[in-house]
Formats: structure tokens, sequence, C-alpha cells
């Protein structure tokens, strides 16, 4: 693998880590939300 | 037909697909519509769900639909690399290795269908699978490489949204989603049928065996009119059993006129040149319109009139 190709590895790789971490975020936030929903409409 | 794609371990591109790349295996666009339908089907049902949990629902149904989007194209690589339109998408342009596509499509089967069953009930989630598994298996596995009529049976993929945006309300299916579900099976041939009139040279050199190019031309534009007629009985059925409102009957009445004008100039139109194809085209953009428009009417005879 050329220094380029390394480097676009690299890019590739911490674009999706980031990605992957705003998405498990979201994902946090949603499932509180359901559960609030869910409590909420028990009650 | 795709060859072996369950074994398939050849040509893993050395650089790790970039995440806009799976993004694009989902289909964003062809998404619209069935996140559209599915979302008139929630707002249509009688009821109340959390807007949080509605939001989860459409949010359920748009993976759902990205999911069997991916998995299709990870089964049809190799036809996708044939056909201009396809040629760049992510598996044939080779940015992209195939089994990262399979796993990110069964991955998010998964996690759309859990999700839909914990946030709103079992029937929608289930409802959600089979629509997935149909897709995949019915359709792109099944029919699409051995029949003409693939995309008719394969159409019922895409009717299965309002069914399953209503069963996230009310938890049951009850007619008016039963009759939404037969308007979008029965529109889906002169959708797609026009398309491939003035795109059959694609389908040609994939060796799909798409109607205009195993039939002829003359046969296809009989097959829209007969499709035609039938979805015209369809979408008069919310009113003729009085499902829907004032709306509704103004809107479908009109609508399903004009859909049935195009789709008889269709049926007179002997041109074999596809840049020539007017009607053909007409039809099939009039068909995108014409569904958006009658769904907006279902859910506004229940917004409006209630």
């Amino acid at each position: 693998m050329t220094p380029e190709e390394d480097e676009q590895v690299r890019s590739r790789q911490k674009s999706r880590a980031i990605l992957t971490g705003l998405l498990l975020g979201a994902l946090v936030i949603l499932f509180y939300a359901i559960t609030i929903a869910k409590i909420g409409g028990a009650e | 037909m795709a060859s072996s794609p369950f074994m398939d371990r050849s040509s893993t591109p050395a650089i790790p697909a970039h995440w806009r790349d799976f993004v694009a295996l989902t289909k964003p666009r062809v998404m619209t519509l069935v996140v559209f339908t599915g979302l008139c089907g929630l707002l249509a049902a009688p009821g109340h769900l959390h807007p949080v949990l509605a939001f989860t629902a459409i949010l359920c149904i748009a993976i759902g639909a990205g999911a069997a989007a991916a998995l299709n194209q990870w089964y049809e690589a190799d036809i996708d690399a044939k056909m201009k339109r396809t040629a760049g998408r992510p598996l044939p342009a080779g940015r992209m290795d195939r089994q990262s596509a399979l796993h990110f499509g069964v991955g998010l089967s998964f996690f759309s269908v859990l999700l839909m069953g914990v946030a709103t009930n079992w029937l929608a989630a289930a409802v959600l699978a089979v629509s997935i598994l149909f897709y995949v298996f019915v359709y792109t596995i099944w029919l699409k490489p051995r029949t003409t009529q693939n995309i008719v049976i394969g159409g019922a993929a895409g009717a299965f949204p309002p069914v399953i945006g209503w069963a996230a309300v009310t938890g049951d299916i009850t007619a008016l989603p039963i009759a939404l579900f037969m308007l979008i099976f029965f529109w889906t041939p002169p959708h797609f049928w026009a398309l491939a009139l003035f795109v059959k040279t694609d389908y040609a050199a994939a060796n799909i065996p798409m109607l205009p190019v195993v039939a002829g031309e003359v046969a296809t534009r009989r097959q829209i009119w007969f499709y035609t007629a039938i979805m015209a009985a369809a979408a008069m059925a919310p009113v003729l059993m009085q499902l829907t409102g004032l709306i509704y009957g103004v809107t479908a009445l009109v609508g399903t006129a004009l859909f049935v004008l195009f789709a008889f100039q269709v049926l007179r139109h002997r041109e074999t040149d596809p840049s020539r194809m007017k009607p053909e085209r007409r039809l099939f953009k009039y068909s995108i319109i014409y569904l958006f428009v009658l769904f907006g009417a279902v859910v506004a005879d229940r917004w409006v009139l209630a």
C-alpha cells in the first residue's frame, strides 16, 4: 500500500468512526425519548 | 442471474468504503415514496401515537427500505455492472466489497424490525419483516431474473408501508390499509413498465426479462392499460366502500381519470424510438404525482374533514 493509499484508509476510517459516534449518540437520545414516551403512555 | 453472491469473497477493495457509499446503498431517493406512503398510513389511522413513537415508526420503515435496497444491490452487483444506469453504484464500481453490503443490509434489517417492535407493536414489526423478506427473496432473487411479471408480484413489497404505518398506530389491519396496499400494488406495473419502455436498452443489456424486452412494446402497452384499469378500480374502492370522505373521493376521481387518459395515450402510441416516447415519459412522471396526491388526500380526509 502506497503512503497516499494509507492516508486515504486512515481518512476513511476516521470519517466512519466520527459518523458511527454521532449515530450512537443519536440512538441514545432516541431510546431515551422512546422510554419517556412509553412511560408517559403507560401512566 | 446474479452469480453466487453468497459465496463471493473476491474483489475486496483495499481501501474501506466511504460512508457516503453506505448511504447510497440504501437508495435514499426511492425511499421518499416509501416514507411518504408509510407516513400517510400512520396519519390516516384512527387513534393516537406519541409523536416520538410515530417518528420512530417512520424511521424504521425508512431503515427497513434502505436495508432491502442494500440487500438488493448486494445480490445484483453483477447485473448492475452491465447497466449504464446502475454501473456507478458502490458495488459494481468497486468502491465497496460485497460482504460489507451484505452485513450492512442484514444488520439494518434486524435493527429496523426490532426497533419497530419495541417502539410500537409486533404486528407492525412483523409486516415490516415480511416486506423486507418479500423484496429480497421473492422479488430480487426469485421473480426478477425469471419472469416478465416480476414487478407485478414484486410490487407488493413497495405496497406494505401504508399497512405498516397503520398497524403501528392501531395494532391491527383493517379494510382501508388493505385498499391502500392494493392501490400501490396495481399502480406499480403501469408505473414501472412506462419507465421500462423508454429505458429498455438498459434492461436488455443486463438480460433482465423486463416486459418490453421479452414480449415487445405493443404487449407492454396493452399490459399497462390492463393494470391501469384494475388500479382505477382499486383507487375508487375506498370511496365505494365508504372508507374515505369527499376529499379523497373527488381527488381519486379526477386523478384516476387523468391516469386512465395518459395510459390510453400510451396504449395508442406506436413509437419505438425511446427519445420520442413523450406519452410514456408523461405517464411515468404523472404516476408519481398521482400516488403522492391520492395518499395526501386520504390523510386530508381524516384530518381536515374530522
